[in-house]
């Protein structure tokens, strides 16, 4: 890279790409040539810088000056300010929403200042499809090491050391899992990445695929050193196109490169990569759902034990590790269990990249230390709630986690503290909702997803879910009764305590943790039939408030089931019978005598 | 295995590493309510999909409940099996199971036979269900001759899925859909006449509820009784025999032909005859042929055909091997082309006003008697198969006290067998039998001991090696399709050598039939069934085919010759291919 003395890091990730992120690059290289200075400024498409809020992102280094927003018809004002008069765009900086300042740099900015960048330390800051690149940020260095220093016990004793712990959801220590998988004697073994990432709005695996596919590449080489397999499998969502492509292009590079394949480094020690795609069936993110799709069976969990570590692909010893996992693999190797375990919490070490989403600010991605609190997350890198409304709770760890209050805002992020109150780290999705959300409701979206994503297979998650959801859906038309409130707490519990496999043991837990938290809500649902968010439309009236009618009848010829009545400068009426609370009358008045409540 | 120490509701014990908690609880009579699951043990048929969630225990340092059939038992495991929390656990999912089934009890096929309705009633399901809320409504497969499948009754057990993919091979049904949808079907939701099943029946024979269960010839076999223009003649399978008496509270492994005989002249049959006279007959023709095969370098091996979900099965599979089967009919076909035209012009009885019913052990004769090349004279050979179980239901619909019944002998001349007819209802049976003849017709010599107990057994697949005079004849024994399956194989690959090799679809052989009285899991009933079987043909005067003197009588009188033109026009069959999906 020193060849250049200027790089323009353009964001290559799926959201910046949607935003034409292709045609800025397209555009910059066409100006870089034109002006003759294709010899000193390179262009470079990167992985996800995590601020997808305001993409297209683009970064020019040695200046760190951060662009946000930025279209393809900006590639001009780009070069001929930046790139050649090194002058700054100032229109296309980010301004601080509280301070209304421009920032430049973006270590400068809360959403990035927080942050501390292991996992996802080179998503935007390399070219993932160059394997060069990777090479000269320390790539495959640590392979080198582990495979050239290291006996395979000292690697996983080093993991052990290290704390690091499963980042897909279960938060098993990777160091102990591998161990097991080493422990049983076998001809063959398998390390798997799981690359299936299915909770809504999560999406650090993908970034760090599409980022920095090598890293996970090296790291599951050293784990097949660790345990003595000798072949890996990604299983990868088949919507994951770009991550595939470049997924697919970096084994490519790697074996081209002698870094997969027989005899790496020279050593006795081969290992080699396949890929596998995913239906996009959340439950084949079950390390035995999973194993069971790459056979080709029916994508739903097995009883465990046997673990994958003893029984796994085609009956053989197996570790399955997640994509985020992987990714913090080399660094612990290359700066030692130590610095890895100095960062986070005394049970949780290191760093978790959490997928910010919902009714915040900064909608992104960020890498934070563990033992971050969920104020800090959400207020200072995530710039609070959006259009300036109340916070209500955060929901974490997808549709398996759980609802958290305002008053847990200062509880510092770990698996063990979240899943005291009642959620769970899950794979880091963390869906920020306000006071115009219903809690019932939320529990209702997030029951659905898991009575649409149960496989099928055991009685509580087949039946019960939908059963709990039928609940649910009873409460927020306004015919619950405070019997259901008992049975959804009753069958909550019961389908966690005999559920067959993850999926279907914290499927309850949306329901358990509102139950919980929002009792008030559910009990207002239930007792006075109504919805204090005013989102359950069942719960909600039209009404028209007599003093501000003027009866100029639009709001009656717009209702499509005709139900508001009354004459020409008449105070109208709604037949409440009839009423489907489209609200159309409220958009069409002019007058805002239509109220909804 | 090495041993270890657990703990059950306080009851220390020590039992092998393999056990389950399950297998454990047996052990020290501490019951633990079960569902899906299901273990075959000789048969080497387990179900351990651990999905219905019913049989779960504590475990001592667990988090969650543990499903005790498929937990194994670990040093100093501390279980218990009766606690609120537990209890409670289970009865939830039984009425979560209850939530999405129809309540239809009283008119279900399966009405005292249904596991679920059993442990409803254990589990102290009582009044009005718990849970309510949306059904699964299917539309109802009647279009296959012998399985009758009915969703709206199947909790997911999964345990027709194992014996249709693991322990048959033939991978027709498996679990479809996702979440509340989710059902077990053929692929594309295809019914069942359009798919490769072989109709064996042995997910019928698993399936705890109503699920599945046969396609009822009842209602037409009364009607053909109770009208005076018709002739109606009964023949039995050995092996319904060895099981009948088990619909009626009976131990497993009583013999009941004589009651059986006598309950089916009660009911109205004009003629109760025995389909182990066909059985002989079969013998006859089928050591003719491998005598023939034998002598004029035919090829071997030769296979059995009496069994047609093989018969239907190696048409599908294993269409470059369809000269090696056997061409004969199986037994109950012979004894209705027989009946229709040797019996009817003997009694001067018009064939097209006769009816032939057979009851069988067996779901996939209903299918068989329906195949069109079964005919003679455009008369389908056999016109009705009732199972075991269905005539189980016209005694107990007719009133008798079966248990009370006195012995009366089958009608003469297809009634008269040989112990070698009986030994065709288990595994083995129709190869020894076929032995007994060939051996004697070979050598010219009287064989002393007729038991080849080195085809005896319950190993899936069995072989031995016979001297016939100075010849090895080596013979291979296989029950169950994925054990007809390997053997197949291997002659395909050229790796066996075997002259002649016996296969029967359902495990066991016919007394493990998916038309016999439910096992409800416990493979001791069919061993004893096996057990009976060969205590009937020892008690037997005569064990060998050849001789059965009304079977002489029958080439003497109309068949001529064995394996002769007649013959082969009347016994034997040939086979088509049929497409594989």
């Amino acid at each position: 890279m020193s060849r250049y003395r200027m790089h323009l890091l353009v964001c290559g990730g799926t959201g910046c790409k949607a935003s034409q992120s292709d045609k800025i690059i397209e555009n910059l290289n066409e100006l870089v040539i034109k002006n003759g200075l294709d010899k000193e400024v390179q262009v470079v498409a990167t992985g996800c810088f995590g601020f997808c809020e305001k993409g297209p992102i683009v970064k020019v280094l040695p200046d760190n000056v951060f662009y946000i927003e930025v279209k393809p018809e900006d590639a001009e004002e780009l070069v001929n300010e930046h790139v050649i008069k090194g002058r700054v765009v100032e229109r296309l900086l980010y301004i601080e929403p509280t301070l209304k300042e421009k920032i430049e740099q973006h270590k400068e900015m809360p959403f990035y200042k927080k942050q501390i960048r292991i996992a996802l330390r080179n998503c935007g800051f390399i070219n993932p499809e160059d394997i060069n690149e990777y090479i000269s940020v320390d790539g495959y260095q640590a392979l080198g090491k582990v495979l050239t220093e290291m006996t395979p016990q000292q690697v996983i004793e080093l993991m052990k050391k290290s704390g690091l712990r499963g980042r897909g959801g279960g938060g098993f220590p990777t160091g102990l899992k591998w161990e097991f998988a080493r422990k049983y004697e076998s001809d063959i073994k398998y390390i798997i990445c799981n690359a299936d990432e299915g909770d809504p709005g999560a999406f650090m695996d993908r970034s760090v695929l599409e980022g920095d596919p090598h890293s996970v590449l090296e790291a599951m080489a050293i784990a097949g050193y660790a345990i003595g397999a000798s072949k890996g499998y990604v299983y990868i969502r088949a919507e994951y196109p770009l991550a595939i492509e470049r997924l697919e292009l970096a084994i490519k590079q790697a074996r081209e490169t002698g870094l997969l394949g027989n005899n790496i480094f020279g050593t006795e020690f081969s290992f080699d990569v396949d890929v596998k795609y995913g239906a996009g069936a959340f439950v084949c993110g079950e390390e035995t759902s999973l194993i069971n799709s790459i056979e080709g069976n029916r994508g739903e969990p097995n009883n465990k034990p046997p673990f994958p570590a003893e029984k796994g692909l085609w009956a053989k010893p197996t570790s399955v590790n997640n994509v985020e996992t992987f990714a913090n693999i080399p660094p612990i190797i290359l700066k030692g269990a130590e610095w890895f375990s100095s960062i986070g919490t005394e049970n949780s070490k290191g760093t978790k990249v959490f997928a910010l989403a919902g009714k915040i600010n900064n909608v992104g991605l960020v890498e934070v230390p563990m033992g971050t609190t969920l104020r800090e997350i959400i207020f200072d890198i995530g710039g609070g709630i959006k259009d300036g409304k109340e916070f209500k709770a955060v929901q974490t760890g997808g549709p398996s986690g759980g609802c958290i209050p305002k008053q847990y805002l200062d509880t510092p992020i770990d698996y063990d503290n979240l899943s005291k109150i009642g959620s769970m780290m899950g794979s880091g999705g963390m869906i920020v909702l306000d006071e115009s959300d219903c809690m019932v409701n939320v529990a209702k979206f997030y029951l659905e997803f898991t009575v649409d994503e149960s496989c099928g297979k055991c009685t509580p998650c087949r039946v019960g879910n939908k059963r709990l959801y039928e609940i649910l859906t009873k409460i927020v038309e306004g015919k619950g009764t405070e019997q259901d409130l008992k049975d959804l707490r009753e069958l909550g519990e019961i389908i966690k305590d005999t559920a067959l496999c993850g999926l279907g043991q914290t499927s309850p837990n949306p329901i358990l943790s509102t139950l919980n938290y929002f009792w008030d809500e559910y009990e207002a649902h239930v007792k006075d039939k109504k919805c204090p968010s005013g989102v359950c439309t069942a719960l909600l009236k039209y009404i028209i408030i007599p003093e501000k009618c003027v009866g100029c009848t639009l709001c009656a010829r717009v209702c499509p089931v005709n139900c508001i009545s009354g004459q020409v400068k008449k105070v109208h009426e709604i037949d409440q019978n009839i009423c489907i609370k489209c609200g159309a009358c409220q958009k069409a008045c002019k007058f805002n005598a239509i109220e909804r409540k | 295995m090495d041993n270890v120490k657990i703990t059950i509701n306080g009851i220390e014990i020590s039992v092998p590493a393999d056990y389950t908690i399950l297998d454990a609880a047996k052990e020290v009579n501490v019951k633990i309510p079960t569902l899906c699951h299901m273990n075959l043990h000789d048969l080497r048929a387990v179900n351990r999909t651990a999905s219905c969630r019913v049989c779960v225990v504590e475990v001592e340092g667990r988090r969650n409940l543990a499903p005790a059939c498929a937990t194994f038992v670990s040093e100093g495991m501390k279980i218990k099996t009766n606690t609120p929390r537990a209890v409670k656990a289970r009865r939830t999912n039984v009425e979560l199971l209850l939530s999405d089934h129809p309540t239809d009890c009283l008119v279900c096929e399966k009405n005292q036979k249904c596991d679920l309705q059993r442990l409803a009633a254990e589990l102290g399901v009582r009044g009005e269900l718990k849970y309510k809320g949306e059904m699964s409504t299917y539309k109802k497969d009647v279009s296959s001759h012998s399985i009758y499948r009915n969703l709206d009754k199947c909790i997911m057990c999964r345990r027709c899925e194992t014996m249709c993919n693991n322990v048959q091979t033939c991978g027709i049904l498996s679990a479809v859909d996702r979440g509340f949808e989710t059902v077990v079907s053929p692929a594309f939701g295809l019914p069942m006449s359009e798919t490769m099943c072989t109709f064996c029946g042995q997910c019928v024979a698993v399936c705890p509820t109503a699920a599945l269960t046969e396609i009822n010839n009842v209602a037409a076999v009364w009607d053909a009784i109770n009208d005076n223009d018709k002739f109606v003649i009964v023949q039995t399978a050995p092996a319904v025999r060895v099981a009948l008496g088990e619909e009626f509270g009976m131990g497993p492994g009583s013999i009941v032909t004589g009651k059986m005989v006598t309950a089916l002249r009660q009911l109205g049959f004009d003629r109760v005859f025995d389909t182990d006279f066909a059985a002989d007959l079969t013998i006859i023709e089928e050591a003719s042929e491998f005598i023939h095969r034998l002598k004029h370098g035919g090829r071997l091996p030769i296979l059995t055909s009496c069994c047609p979900a093989w018969v239907k099965f190696f048409e599908h599979q294993f269409q470059d091997l369809l000269d090696i089967p056997s061409t004969c009919k199986s037994p109950h076909e012979m004894f209705g082309a027989v009946a229709k035209t040797y019996y009817a012009k003997k009694f001067n009885i018009d064939p097209a006003k006769m009816v032939v019913v057979s009851v069988m052990p067996c779901l996939a004769k209903k299918y068989e008697a329906a195949r069109e090349e079964l005919k003679s004279d455009s008369l389908k050979n056999v016109d009705y198969v009732i199972s075991t179980r269905e005539l189980g239901s016209m005694i107990k619909e007719a009133g008798f006290c079966f248990e009370c019944l006195e012995d009366s002998e089958f009608d003469n001349p297809l009634g008269e067998s040989t112990g070698a007819g009986v030994i065709f209802g288990t595994t083995g049976g129709v190869i020894e039998a076929a032995l007994r003849t060939a051996y004697e017709w070979l050598t010219g010599e009287t064989l002393k001991s007729v038991d080849f107990e080195a085809l005896r057994g319950f190993e899936g697949i069995r072989e031995a090696t016979i001297k016939i005079g100075d010849m090895d004849v080596k013979i291979g024994v296989a029950h169950g399709l994925g054990n007809a399956r390997k053997l197949l194989e291997d002659i395909r690959a050229g790796k066996a050598n075997y002259h002649a090799i016996e296969i029967m679809a359902c495990p066991g052989g016919c007394v493990g039939g998916g038309g016999q009285p439910y096992h409800h899991g416990n493979d001791e009933i069919i061993k004893k069934r096996a057990e009976a079987i060969y205590r009937e043909d020892q008690g037997m005067p005569k064990r060998k085919s050849h001789e059965n003197e009304n079977v002489i009588k029958l080439y003497q009188e109309f068949l001529g010759e064995f394996y002769g033109d007649r013959a082969h026009e009347l016994l034997h069959t040939h086979y088509t291919a049929r497409e594989k999906i």
